[in-house]
């Protein structure tokens, strides 16, 4: 595993450190406030917490152009920020007002916003792999110099459709960024009871897919990876793969028993939490004082209150409206 | 008799399985999470321990391939169940239920047969949104050489899982992911349920409601808000959608002689549908009125409470046409 200290092909200004710090702290104090709407009832349905794998989004997204298009899974709220979305019109997603960026409609799952090219949260399990390629394939035969990015579990690598995903995009010679965030776990069953294979990024190599493994605590070397990456599919128009590892610290949704893994298993993955990883290799730097944290740790709460107050003022969709945008013409 | 006791339908569901792996070696169990994670609704929690890793399998999120494999075992002279976790995802496997499994027995002259039994989650309810509340229970129901069973109530979840391992063809289990956690009785010791019948779990005079699954207890609900405007209204239980009982259909119009069909799917081409046109083709001189269908909206499920509930079929919906048609 490549880490950025070995090879800093990034020149990292302290500005720009901050920035990614200050970014993964507002997915954090997102979720953690979401983790509490949903005890109060506020948020229902499904919640996946992205919660120790922030330094995924960020980094990758980093390293992304405002014109390259990013499709993501269920577990999105940390992608949909980092491309930036609103917390506000997330929240409220999640709260289900009409002011949230899908109308309210999607909930936690299904956050879009086609200003922002983010083609959304997929929650069929691999669904967003021939989207990305899809839209890949429309850049392509439109001349067009832009980049999909698709964030997917390890789950999603034994579906058909990773496979059929691979060797079409390969075969075509499409700009897919494909990003695995492997965080050992498809819900309750470990990557090595669910891959004969665990090398995910060997599996791209089978499609003739040019492809890394990077650890994805490390924000500095999942942006460095990633902008290498993308330099690497702007020059050639072929796909690439990413292969993130991760964790999630928190429950597959809200509850589970997690009878699956041990409590020592995830005590050693926090011990290398990303935000806490980053915070301490930017003190030892130099470039981050306690009054900075402070400074940041204000500025996300205040944004967070705001959230949860923009997403309570929000308006319910008028139930006149359900069968508004169904198709373009309303049934009849 | 057996003996009764008060339990869940998720433990009704959970001692059926124990009992078909405790009954036949053969059997086994495979799915996404069934083992280690519990189940992914509970049904199976404590099965990897007490069975074993062999016969209580983990899958890979590998829907098309599962199912297939399901298919193969059963050919193979194993007699799996298989669990997808719910009707959606099912959707990546429909290809092996649909051109496999329902066609063996048929296109090869009667040779093959394919003992699988699928378990699916199914329904809407719990604001889940679009891609996680389908009801296709419907879509399987049409297509010849499965069956397809509903269990709606707690007895039945724990005894049609045994009728359906006794069956030579596959089976399609639909379990509304709503009644996992309701409450009602089970007959410990009783052997299989019958599943050619439907059942009347309501008799009455003047008017058939007619459903299936998770509609049964809005359905029974509004059965009973019925009875403060003096009307008796009979609901009738399909509990297996193909093949159909319409035998039994067809006697409850006649008592009644008025019809409503409840039905989560989809208005168009829902299994209510299917339902009304039986009535129509047999049943026609029974009707003082026509058919209703109480279905859901025409609209991917919304994940806001209001707009969920407003895109199903409620007990106060149920009330409202039977009100305009008595
Ligand atoms: C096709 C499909 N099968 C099953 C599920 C249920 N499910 C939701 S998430 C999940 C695990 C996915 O794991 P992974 O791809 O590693 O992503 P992670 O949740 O770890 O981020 C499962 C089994 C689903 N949503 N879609
Ligand atoms: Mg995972």
């Amino acid at each position: 595993m490549k880490s950025a200290q070995d090879e800093l092909e990034i020149q990292v200004t302290r500005e720009h450190a901050l920035e990614l710090l200050h970014e993964m702290l507002r997915i954090r104090r997102l979720e953690e406030k979401a983790a509490e709407m949903y005890s109060l009832g506020k948020i229902r349905g499904f919640l996946h917490l992205y919660i120790g794998e922030e330094a995924i989004a960020v980094g990758a997204i980093h390293a992304l152009g405002p014109e390259d298009a990013i499709v993501a899974t269920y577990r999105e709220h940390g992608h949909a920020l980092a491309r930036g979305i609103s917390m506000d019109a997330i929240m409220a997603e999640m709260f289900g007002k009409a002011n949230g960026c899908s109308r309210g409609r999607g909930g936690s799952m299904h956050l879009f916003d086609a200003s922002l090219r983010f083609y959304g949260g997929y929650a069929i399990v691999g669904g967003g792999l021939p989207i990305a390629v899809g839209l890949a394939l429309a850049d392509k035969m439109q001349g067009r110099d832009r980049i999909t990015a698709c964030f997917f579990g390890d789950g999603a690598v034994a579906e058909g459709e990773f496979h059929e995903s691979m060797n079409l995009a390969a075969l075509w010679d499409l700009p897919v960024l494909f990003l695995c965030e492997n965080n050992y776990y498809a819900m309750g069953t470990a990557l090595e009871r669910h891959q004969s294979q665990t090398d995910i990024a060997f599996k791209a190599r089978a499609y003739a897919v040019g492809s890394e493994t990077v650890d994805g605590m490390d924000v500095l070397a999942v942006e460095a990876a990633t902008r290498r990456a993308v330099d690497t599919i702007r020059r050639t128009g072929k796909p690439y793969l990413i292969e993130f590892k991760t964790y999630r610290f928190r429950a597959h949704s809200m509850y589970d028993a997690e009878l699956y893994r041990t409590k020592e298993e995830v005590e050693a993955w926090k011990a290398r939490d990303p935000i806490a990883g980053f915070t301490v290799y930017l003190r030892d730097a130099g470039w981050l004082s306690d009054a900075d944290l402070a400074t940041i740790e204000t500025d996300v709460a205040a944004e967070v209150e705001g959230a949860v107050t923009f997403a309570e003022a929000g308006p319910w969709e008028p139930v006149e409206d359900l069968a508004k945008d169904v198709c373009t013409i309303p049934a009849r | 008799m057996g003996t009764k006791i008060q339990t869940t339908y998720r433990e009704a569901v959970k001692a059926a399985l124990r009992e078909a792996l405790q009954n036949d070696p053969k059997v086994f169990l495979m799915g996404e999470d069934v083992g280690r994670y519990g189940g992914p609704y509970a049904c199976s929690k404590g099965l990897l321990e007490e069975f074993g890793p062999e016969r209580i399998r983990d899958t890979p999120l590998s829907e098309s391939t599962f199912v297939g494999a399901g298919i193969g075992a059963a050919l193979g002279g194993m007699r799996p169940i298989v669990e997808v976790m719910t009707v959606n995802f099912s959707l990546l496997s429909l290809d092996q239920v649909v051109n496999n499994a329902a066609t063996l027995r048929h296109m090869s002259g009667g040779q093959f047969s394919v003992p699988v039994v699928v378990r699916l989650a199914t329904g809407a309810g719990r604001q889940l949104a679009a891609q996680h509340s389908h009801t296709l229970e419907g879509w399987y129901a049409h297509i010849p050489g499965i069956k397809v069973l509903t269990p709606a109530t707690v007895d039945d979840a724990r005894r049609m899982l045994g009728a359906a391992l006794l069956e030579p063809d596959p089976v399609f289990i639909f379990e509304h992911a709503m009644l996992y956690p309701m409450e009602g009785e089970m007959d410990e010791t009783a052997g299989p349920a019958d599943i050619t019948r439907a059942v009347v779990r309501r008799p009455g005079r003047d008017v058939s409601l007619i459903t299936y699954g998770g509609s049964l207890g809005k359905t029974l609900q509004a059965a009973e808000e019925l009875v403060a405007d003096g009307i008796e209204a009979e609901v009738l239980d399909l509990r297996v959608l193909r093949p159909l009982d319409v035998d039994s259909i067809l006697a409850t119009v006649a008592k009644t002689h008025r019809a409503v069909i409840i039905d989560e799917s989809w208005r168009t081409g829902s299994f209510a549908a299917e339902i009304s046109a039986q009535i129509m083709e047999r049943g026609f001189d029974h009707l003082d009125c026509p058919v209703q269908r109480i279905c859901s909206e025409e609209v991917p499920i919304p994940y806001p409470k209001h707009l969920e509930d407003a895109a199903l079929p409620q007990p106060y919906k149920i009330v409202d046409a039977v009100r305009r048609m008595i």
